[in-house]
């Protein structure tokens, strides 16, 4: 990072005016290394064939009608593009000005559809486009509810690392109660509360004990998984006819929207867990930025000092957001045995609730952003499934891993030196 | 989570507590009392200081958690629900049947991770005690090397990573060549260190260089190594045992495996002196060298360390370095330690996690993270044998640790359960009561 200081200093003018223009090579250095890496993959290891895309319909939206096309001839048009993209990106930078985010989100997208080409070309199965987004949101909802109460939590002050935790904790109750009244209502309500009740142990030790947050967010973690674990085995082990069969959400079709070719299907065909996460996403961002309680939150949250001057609860405050929190992360827990599996299994979350915390700093505390690196997760990780079941050369090891390395060049790359909540972590002791 | 918040992770709770007016660090640092505040009679006011200081919290604080561990079992014990549908008129048969379960529980946790006293000499007796000490020792190295990263502000959840990473080189060295006894170990023990070090440099260098959080790049390391080490322990030439079709690797070679310290009978290895050793060697780093002044430093506030002239991204990078080669050790330990026959991509056995609890718990401290490994070796070890001999899951082990370490961070809530006498001086009596009372005291009796 190179930083220019331009003086101009009239001799009239008492005061000094600076001009400071903030260079940074990472966005094409990192475009430059991707640019490479589609010679290597592309043109290289290149392979021939026609690569078949098909957009199959839903229960209601049409088929569209499959995209053939050439392998290497796409694939080599495709890396030229990027190549040149990445070099007009460094004289985008010795002109001095930041090279635009949606340019940085056009050389990604050009880069997965070169991607996809090339891993389902040489005449393999068809790339089924509906399905793969149709995975990828499945796959994201947890996220998505995970980063929603990550920021709404770290936005008032308190770091939740224990997302994993409510996460777990929502679905483990939501199955249990659901299965045992048979009500996917109840079941739903019940994975709210086990949300709130972690967030009570998270809000109880570090607002009013001042324990460290990412202490008791870390040891939270720990003791759900060791108490889900405990009581899968003990209770719902046993009986797990009555205890552990819960009904799956039906899929409920939007009229209308869900008739939209792909976009119908993937986003308008689901179940009500999916549409309260549209709700959510959208309560949560205009909440944030457009309510007196979103102004509070965040003001508890940069600067508690303050906003105990102005008279505002701080302790209050930030114990009732944290528990909304939790209510929103219980819920997405909730997707796990409601919404996709229909049953609990030991530690059934694996590590997701990071993943969404890697979202939230990811999407730099924002819940719309959050919501798009959220989504981003997803899509990655259904990739393998996805090309698994085409018939790719690509070991799935590397398949699997392709998720995490791209959130390794994005966090350098892209994100590069977050700046939280200012107070975010810190105890407010009132003096 | 902004760098400075980082920074102050593993001493906020510190600082915090400092402020609240707590005795475990006034403790430590020696400053006790206020001379103003001097209480005439110095036995009651010793009696007060250890009963609330910070060995009698840590002590009730374990009892505590074992209660609780205590009701999860007796109310999932099918006995005693049994009993307790009929309890108003049999009242004794529900208490019986709790008392059952839970000593039974808990002797097996006794028996199984110090003593057995069924054995009948004392060599076969204490043999659970060597187990106990064999589970600790990849926990303790570990939980150095988090606490070494804790105290630089840098939070280490890479730690499966590393261990993977570690065991693939240390392994890979362990099997391949033929080296003479002593200096096959050595190479093998160094390489391990080595791949762990790379491991958790990764994300060491990306933190100083570009920013990139090092949560979210550890994380990230954990799956990238883990789906690394699948694809090479299922690939012949590379990991894969020869002829094989399991994606398991070979047998350490004999000079390579490290020696059992007391004798065939017990599994203890010499992977426990080591451990001893990177103990001394964190104390003296952190207490004692310039390097890790430096770290402390930028873990207590890298503002302040860079504008004192410490260079915050090489203490970033060191510290990540250091702390990566100490948890690699907890993966030599497991290939060259306990399992020599050939290892999977699990050989990690979830060490990585349990580390930082271990590092929470000893406070990132050396010697309180070597006790902190000990006692959850113990729990592993009792743990398995409760899970055998009294069909408790051993689950309840992580249900136990996580609650010691919530209640040691929150020594208010374990006096206030316990009705313990707030540390420090005694609060005036009567004298003054429109004394605005510290916080801590305020926030106590809330």
């Amino acid at each position: 990072m190179t930083t220019t200081a331009e003086h101009t200093v009239p001799d009239a003018t008492p005061i000094v005016l600076e001009k400071t223009v903030v260079r940074s090579r990472k966005t094409p250095i990192t475009l430059s290394v991707v640019a490479v890496l589609s010679i290597v993959l592309f043109v290289i290891f290149r392979r021939g064939g026609d690569t078949t895309f098909t957009f199959a319909g839903g229960r209601v939206a049409p088929s569209l009608p499959q995209v053939v096309l050439p392998t290497t001839l796409t694939c080599v048009i495709l890396t030229v593009v990027l190549v040149l993209m990445a070099a007009a990106s460094w004289w985008i930078l010795a002109r001095r000005t930041k090279v635009p985010l949606w340019y940085s989100s056009v050389f990604a997208f050009l880069f997965v559809v070169a991607f996809l080409t090339w891993a389902a070309g040489a005449n393999s199965r068809p790339l089924p486009i509906t399905s793969l987004l149709l995975g990828a949101v499945s796959l994201s909802v947890p996220y998505i509810f995970g980063a929603l109460g990550g920021v709404l939590s770290e936005r008032s002050g308190v770091v939740n690392i224990a997302i994993e935790g409510q996460l777990l904790a929502g679905a483990f109750l939501a199955a249990m109660v659901a299965s045992m009244t048979g009500s996917m209502w109840l079941g739903l309500v019940a994975a709210l509360v086990a949300g709130v009740l972690v967030s009570f142990i998270l809000a109880a030790f570090a607002i009013k004990y001042y324990v460290d947050q990412v202490i008791v967010g870390v040891v939270i973690n720990v003791l759900v998984l060791g108490l889900t674990n405990f009581l899968y085995s003990q209770v719902l082990a046993k009986d797990p006819e009555f205890l552990n069969n819960p009904p799956l959400l039906p899929a409920i079709p939007i009229p209308g929207l869900s008739a939209i070719p792909v976009i119908g299907p993937v986003l308008f065909d689901q179940s009500i867990i999916v549409y309260l996460m549209y709700i959510a996403v959208v309560a949560v961002y205009v909440g944030l930025f457009h309510t007196r309680w979103g102004l509070r939150l965040r003001s508890v949250g940069e600067h508690p000092q303050a906003a105990d001057t102005v008279g505002i609860n701080v302790t209050g405050t930030r114990f009732w957001n944290v528990s909304l929190a939790g209510a929103i992360v219980g819920l997405g827990g909730a997707y796990f045995t409601l919404g996709s599996v229909g049953s609990f299994s030991e530690d059934m979350t694996g590590g997701q609730g990071y993943i969404a915390l890697a979202a939230v700093i990811f999407g730099r505390w924002d819940p719309v952003r959050a919501t798009l690196a959220a989504l981003l997760f997803g899509f990655a990780s259904n990739l393998q499934y996805t090309l698994a079941a085409v018939g790719s050369p690509v070991p799935s090891e590397f398949l699997l891993m392709l998720p995490y390395v791209v959130t390794i060049l994005a966090v350098a790359g892209f994100v590069g030196y977050v700046r939280g909540p200012a107070a975010s972590g810190k105890p407010y002791i009132k003096s | 989570m902004s760098q400075e918040q980082d920074g102050a992770q593993a001493s906020v709770d510190e600082s915090a507590l400092q402020q609240a007016g707590d005795a475990d660090v006034a403790l430590e640092t020696g400053a006790q009392v206020p001379p103003e505040q001097q209480e005439p009679n110095r036995w009651n006011e010793a009696l007060r200081q250890i009963m609330g200081g910070s060995v009698v919290i840590s002590i009730l604080a374990v009892v505590l958690a074992l209660i609780v561990g205590a009701i999860l079992i007796a109310v999932t014990d099918p006995g005693v629900q049994q009993a307790a549908g009929y309890f108003f008129s049999r009242p004794s048969d529900t208490f019986e049947a709790i008392w059952n379960v839970v000593s039974g529980a808990y002797t097996s946790l006794f028996q199984g991770s110090i003593y057995n006293f069924g054995r009948p000499t004392f060599a076969s007796g204490i043999r659970p005690f060597m187990d106990t000490l064999t589970y600790a020792t990849p926990l303790i190295v570990a939980g150095l090397g988090v606490g070494l990263g804790f105290r630089t502000g840098m939070f280490n959840i890479g730690g499966q990573g590393q261990m993977l990473i570690a065991a693939a080189f240390c392994g890979w060295v362990g099997w391949s060549f033929d080296l003479p006894p002593v200096i096959h170990l050595v190479v093998a023990v160094a390489a391990g260190v080595v791949g762990g070090a790379l491991w958790a440099g990764i994300a060491g260098v990306l933190k100083a260089r570009t920013g990139a959080h090092e949560v979210i790049v550890t994380i990230m390391l954990n799956w990238i190594a883990f789906y690394l080490i699948s694809y090479l322990l299922r690939t012949p030439g590379a990991l894969q045992a020869h002829g094989s079709n399991n994606p398991k690797s070979p047998a350490i070679l004999p000079n390579a495996i490290l020696p059992q310290i007391l004798g065939p009978q017990y599994q203890l290895h010499f992977g426990f002196i080591i451990a001893i050793a990177a103990t001394i060697f964190v104390w003296w780093l952190l207490e004692r060298s310039s390097l890790g002044f430096k770290f402390r430093a930028v873990g207590e506030n890298p503002h302040a360390a860079r504008v004192a002239g410490i260079s915050v991204n090489s203490a970033i990078i060191w510290s990540m370095v250091i702390g990566g080669g100490l948890v690699g050790l907890a993966g030599v330990d497991q290939v060259l330690g306990t399992t020599t026959g050939g290892f999977g991509s699990a050989i990690d056995a979830g060490i990585g996690f349990d580390a930082i609890t271990v590092a929470l718990l000893g406070r990132s401290r050396p010697l309180g993270t070597f006790i902190a490994g000990v006692l959850f070796g113990a729990f592993k070890a009792g743990g398995f044998l409760m899970q055998a001999a009294n069909s408790i899951p051993i689950d309840i082990v992580l249900v136990v640790q996580s609650l010691i370490v919530l209640f040691i961070a929150a020594p208010p809530l374990v006096r206030a359960i316990f009705r313990l006498p707030k540390p420090g001086p005694r609060p005036p009596r009567k004298q003054k009561p429109a004394t605005p009372a510290p916080v801590a005291e305020e926030v106590a009796a809330r």
